[in-house]
């Protein structure tokens, strides 16, 4: 997707197709010719992984779905006849259900690293933009699809989240009563979020061709955080690229199985195992562990509407980062300052996210309001006083430099 | 440095499953259940039939009569990774449950039941459950992966690498043992049973179980003890019956992977050599 194709086909059907449709070249110049930085390191296989991760639930999820009932009374019993009767579909359900942990333990991976090395900055914006899109239909997805199994946490999950529309002013009801198609979550609740469970996955693999194509467009960044500038900077994707996620693919694949094979309910709550039943409110409701530092903020924040604005803004905010960071290197390597509160900035994430799992009282209360106005502070008051304060590390002159040292 | 860096990530990293997974922290003042040994415990578990078996005389005889578990058919008895009776002995078990049916000019009529059917369930429907018992007995289809209690950190975070999985077993042999007299000061409601291990230690259920209540004829113990670890592994077959297959399948599978990781490492070397 960068400039003109150098692919020339010798195969004669493959000249002809290429003259009328270009896919060969396309191919070519994406996955194959598309240079990448000498120096990346593993960090940035996680785009890779993502990808696998993607296709994995896709492949997975539509042959749970030719055996899935969305239906109040048969949802429930459908998951476990999957478990029980279907060929292999207790392998199918739990590579799917893990399969949703893992990607989002990949994301945020990619995430992190995206925010470490400064990946976000000039000429990456819209890169980094459609990220954050595809981080929100992720989340909205892994929620959809964790209602499907309808049991206990499903349901009650589905009640509090969709609740929280409630709180907006006016036509908060009005809204979660449309919401859920009825005055309750039920079945046209259930059907909904199944039709939608299944379409945005193939949203998300449209809008990751378009993360792809910006990608491309602008070039990786890396370690260094310095554009290329000649060709002794980079490497051709294929084959230097494609062994290296290939690599990293089969060891995430490692962690993978040990949770589907040998601890397939460790990140699920056992409630979940109890059918949804609308008379009865769990002694706890807790969202997945992806959720939980935004649950945090949620209840950090006394007031329920302020709550709900604290818990989107603190996802949307990312979109801004780009603009919010306002230092012109882009690599922590060398930026001395930012990496110390980015480190506090992860901590501060896993923090609320143990504190999502702890009731709303005492001293958890305190800690949330602590790390969430951290969370935000990081954003909005470090991040761009640090562009002007921080006093930066000298940048490597090339990227071969920076891995070769004075030989190049 | 960098190493350290990487190291430093990982555990971070590490601590995402850490915050997730002890949801089931604030259950009401549980006690920790005790941890039995389990056959089917670990990466090469298995069940262990005759336990299955033995487990299954229990439910037969005793759980039943209150409790459900209508995923579970007569076919299943006869299941590879099951109790291992045979077609015949499944059928013939089958053949002593009356089945409500229709005839052929829709009459309802009562049959014998037959290896596709579903174990029936005691009672009519949830209401005629609840109000016999005041609270309707939970359905065993799932129940042992619906009972767990808190591990407390750090030991959940262990359990991840020591593949603890066995909460649910544990917490249901305990509870079959759990029965007591109520501790002094204890206000016990009316058609409460004091159970030490059942959160809030009210539990509905009057204690189950009695020393020879059901006879083993295979020279096993008839202790409540003997009974608690039975009935629990044959609800753990019940809620998870192809946990055989599965660990089997995943030591094929990590062989594979670890293989061809080797290789893909060593293919990636070869490649960037001439980079680095």
């Amino acid at each position: 997707m960068s400039g003109h194709s150098t692919y020339q086909p010798t195969n004669p059907a493959m000249q002809w197709l290429e003259k009328r449709l270009p896919i060969g070249g396309l191919i070519h110049s994406s996955f194959i010719a598309y240079p990448t930085p000498r120096n990346l390191n593993y960090w940035w296989t996680f785009g890779g992984i993502l990808s696998f991760m993607l296709g994995v639930q896709i492949l997975t999820g539509i042959i749970l779905a030719m055996h899935y009932t969305p239906q109040v009374d048969l949802a429930f019993k459908s998951v476990e006849a999957i478990m029980r009767d279907v060929n292999f579909g207790w392998l199918l359900r739990y590579l799917h259900s893990n399969g949703a942990a893992m990607f989002f333990l990949a994301v945020y991976i990619h995430i992190f690293r995206g925010m470490y090395y400064g990946s976000y900055k000039e000429p990456r914006e819209v890169l980094w933009i459609l990220g954050v899109i595809l981080y929100m239909l992720m989340m909205a997805t892994g929620f959809m699809g964790y209602v499907l199994v309808w049991g206990q946490m499903s349901f009650w999950a589905a009640t509090v989240i969709t609740n929280l529309f409630s709180a907006i002013p006016v036509v908060g009801d009005a809204i979660v009563t449309w919401l859920w198609g009825g005055f309750a979550v039920g079945n046209p609740t259930l059907n909904r979020f199944y039709a939608l469970h299944y379409l945005l996955p193939f949203v998300i693999a449209g809008v990751v061709v378009l993360h792809v194509w910006a990608l491309h467009v602008a070039g990786q960044n890396n370690p260094a955080g310095i554009e290329p500038k000649s060709d002794k900077d980079t490497v051709p994707f294929t084959p230097y690229a494609t062994v290296k996620d290939g690599f990293l693919i089969v060891c995430f694949c490692l962690l993978y199985a040990w949770f589907v094979f040998y601890i397939p309910n460790f990140l699920g709550h056992p409630d979940n195992y109890i059918p949804a039943n609308p008379a009865v409110t769990p002694s706890e409701i807790v969202p997945e562990w992806y959720y939980l530092p935004f649950y945090a903020i949620l209840r950090s924040i006394p007031n329920k509407l302020l709550g709900v604005i604290a818990l989107f803004s603190s996802i949307g905010i990312l979109a801004f980062l780009p603009w919010l960071d306002t230092s012109k290197v882009r690599s922590a390597r060398y930026r001395p300052l930012y990496r110390q509160f980015f480190w506090l900035f992860v901590i501060a994430g896993i923090g609320l996210g143990w504190l999502g799992t702890k009731p709303p009282e005492g001293i958890y209360v305190i800690l949330a309001r602590v790390l969430t106005f951290y969370y935000f502070a990081f954003f909005l008051i470090v991040l761009p006083l640090l562009g002007i304060f921080e006093k930066t590390k000298p940048l490597p002159n090339s990227i071969s430099e920076s891995v070769l040292g004075a030989k190049a | 440095m960098s190493m350290q860096r990487t190291i430093f990530a990982l555990v971070l990293a590490g601590s995402f499953f850490a915050v997730a997974a002890p949801a089931s922290a604030q259950l009401a003042e549980q006690v920790a259940p005790p941890r039995q040994k389990w056959s089917f415990a670990g990466p090469f578990g298995k069940y262990d039939q005759a336990q299955l078996q033995r487990g299954f005389k229990i439910y037969r005889e005793v759980c039943s009569n209150c409790h459900s578990a209508e995923m579970l058919s007569f076919r299943n008895l006869a299941d590879v990774g099951g109790p291992g009776f045979s077609e015949a002995q499944a059928e013939a078990v089958a053949a002593e449950y009356k089945i409500k049916d229709l005839d052929d000019q829709g009459n309802q009529i009562e049959r014998a039941g037959r290896l596709a059917d579903h174990f029936p369930a005691p009672f009519a429907n949830e209401l005629v459950a609840k109000a016999t018992y005041g609270v309707p007995p939970p359905d065993m289809s799932t129940l042992a992966k619906a009972r767990s209690y808190s591990r407390g950190f750090p030991w959940w975070v262990l359990d991840m690498v020591t593949q603890y999985q066995e909460q649910g077993p544990d917490y249901i042999a305990a509870y079959i043992n759990g029965y007591k007299d109520p501790p002094k000061g204890f206000v016990l409601p009316q058609n409460g049973h004091y159970n030490e291990y059942f959160p809030g230690h009210n539990t509905a259920m009057p204690q189950p179980l009695q020393d020879g209540q059901v006879t083993y004829d295979d020279g096993t113990p008839q202790t409540v003890q003997q009974y608690g670890k039975d009935v629990a592994a044959f609800l753990m077959w019940v809620a998870e019956p192809h946990l055989d297959a599965r660990k089997r399948i995943g030591f094929q599978v990590f062989i594979f992977l670890i293989v061809f990781a080797g290789l893909l490492y060593f293919t990636k070397k070869k490649v960037w050599s001439d980079v680095h």
